[in-house]
């Protein structure tokens, strides 16, 4: 059984002010196995970021069905840790104090709360901020914040959300090495949105590229490179040539077809 | 080569400036006492209808310690009469606080709330505290009931509209992220959407403290046989000017004594909003 099972999941949104539907995923079927770190690749438009919000709960489908572990996915639920594009902290709470507010809405006590939150500040590399409150952090801190604070739900799955998307340059490459050496060490289920094909190829071991309006899986590509992965490597720009004809092929398609 | 900079004459500059800038503010309020004080000795009005401001700091002195009576039955009486007012306005504002922030919270997080309580609540904002006196003194009597009733009308909207306001406009991620943790309803009222609507309440708390002591003077010109609103208007029938003005000084006082204490309070609360950010990374 695989760990999400996405079974022919459309997604309508009715523009009401314009009178029409807009048909955002047609028939999108994956499965993503446990374990694995899958990207979610695609131009802006595409509906990934859709598709990341029916499987966390977020949003509903139009029709089909969405499995978590064999279950249906109805609401939200801590059995799937999301990371979003902004951090989204609580302002009113310190970072350990994010990061443990799972435990908090559990009523677990206070001194335990710290003990587990303060492996996961260690793990994202915070210590010493811990007592920082989300406006005195930078963007990329509080965007470590956000990752402990879905990883101490130890969630089957967690769901990113284009998480670095905001992040400098610099800080972004740090980031992506240290999510690879969190999930490396966890062994957890990732499911990574982001339309940069750099950043899939040196995140994910399974590259999903998605075709723009109505939302499609165009293919699935595995890529079992060795980590860490040298970018300037040839291994590493064929990959990178695979997805980008691809992706070239499909506007050349949209293209004639418009 | 060096150069030795003498910092004396800087600093004395500097000295100079700080003392100008703290003169800024008093130098308009000193001039207008100064004048104030000159035109009530010069006779063009009498002084019972124009009191000097040393008159005026001279009842208001009496009232507070009754040194010499000149305030006759108030003399040494304003601590009581100062109580009198403020137990109104910390009764009818605790009474609005509370239910303006409860409706608040209903109204901006759940549609059935806000379909069948707002409309009403819409259409009682328009009307005039005051305007409720004659209802009030029928209903409530002459006592403080009537006057807490006026501040509770006065303080209650500007706590319900902001906190509607701020639950409205609540990150729509919050929540999100507060459903992912696993939040039910009730933590999401008390956990999330409370907290984070927080900066708007307390906008509308300093609001509603404000118009209750507005209200509560109203009240007690009309409906209530104490505190400082009755002293005013009792001292305006004798033309007691002077004391007509240490009341205004005295609530003038007491209403900014209030909001500093509520924005003390906010301080703390909210001491998460500052915004300095600690660049670079750890680890």
């Amino acid at each position: 059984m695989a760990a999400i099972e996405l079974r022919n999941i459309v997604k309508v949104f009715s523009d009401k002010r314009r009178g029409r539907d807009l048909l955002t995923l047609d028939n999108i079927n994956l499965d993503i196995e446990a374990n694995d770190f899958v990207c979610l690749l695609g131009p802006s438009g595409c509906g990934k970021s859709t598709l990341l919000n029916i499987i966390a709960g977020f949003e509903q489908a139009t029709s089909g069905r969405t499995l978590v572990d064999g279950k249906q996915v109805e609401r939200p639920g801590s059995d799937r840790g999301v990371v979003f594009q902004q951090p989204t902290l609580m302002p009113w709470l310190t970072a350990i104090d994010n990061v443990a507010f799972h435990l908090k809405l559990k009523g677990v006590t206070k001194a335990e709360r710290y003990d587990r939150a303060m492996e996961f500040i260690d793990l994202v590399g915070l210590r010493g901020f811990e007592h920082h409150h989300p406006s005195e952090l930078s963007g990329g801190m509080n965007q470590r914040v956000g990752i402990a604070r879905a990883l101490l739900m130890n969630p089957s799955v967690i769901l990113m959300d284009e998480p670095f998307a905001a992040l400098d340059a610099q800080t972004k490459l740090e980031m992506q090495e240290e999510l690879v050496a969190i999930w490396q060490k966890r062994r957890c289920t990732i499911v990574f949105v982001t339309h940069s094909v750099d950043e899939a190829l040196v995140l994910g071991n399974k590259i999903v590229v998605m075709t723009k309006r109505p939302g499609r899986i165009r293919e699935a590509v595995n890529f079992d490179m060795p980590r860490p992965r040298d970018i300037t490597s040839p291994e590493f720009n064929d990959a990178k040539r695979r997805i980008l004809s691809l992706i070239r092929e499909e506007s050349t398609r949209l293209a004639q077809a418009s | 080569m060096t150069s030795v900079i003498d910092a004396a004459p800087a600093r004395r500059a500097f000295r100079l400036t700080r003392l100008f800038q703290g003169l800024e503010r008093v130098v308009v309020p000193a001039l207008l006492i100064a004048g104030w004080e000159v035109f009530a000795r010069s006779g063009v009005l009498p002084p019972a209808l124009l009191p000097a401001p040393s008159a005026v700091l001279h009842a208001l002195g009496d009232w507070v310690f009754g040194f010499d009576e000149t305030t006759q039955t108030y003399s040494g009486h304003w601590l009581r009469d100062a109580l009198a007012s403020a137990l109104r306005v910390f009764g009818g504002f605790a009474l609005a606080s509370l239910l303006g922030i409860l409706a608040g919270v209903a109204i901006g997080w759940s549609r059935l709330f806000e379909k069948t309580l707002e409309p009403t609540l819409q259409m009682l904002r328009p009307i005039p505290p005051v305007s409720w006196i004659p209802l009030a003194i029928i209903w409530f009597g002459i006592a403080d009931k009537p006057a807490i009733f006026l501040v509770f009308l006065g303080a209650f909207f500007p706590v319900l509209m902001n906190t509607i306001h701020g639950v409205k406009t609540v990150d729509h991620n919050l929540v999100r992220a507060g459903a992912m943790m696993g939040a039910s309803q009730r933590q999401m009222l008390t956990d999330i959407v409370l907290p984070a609507a927080l900066p708007s309440i307390f906008a509308g708390l300093r609001i509603a403290v404000g118009s209750a002591w507005m209200l509560t003077v109203t009240a007690e010109m009309v409906a209530v046989k104490s505190g400082l609103g009755y002293v005013l208007w009792d001292s305006y029938y004798f033309l007691r000017y002077d004391i007509v003005l240490a009341a205004m000084i005295s609530i003038g006082l007491l209403g900014y004594l209030s909001d500093l204490g509520l924005k003390a309070i906010m301080a703390r609360t909210l001491r998460w909003q500052q915004t300095t950010t600690v660049q670079g990374r750890a680890g």
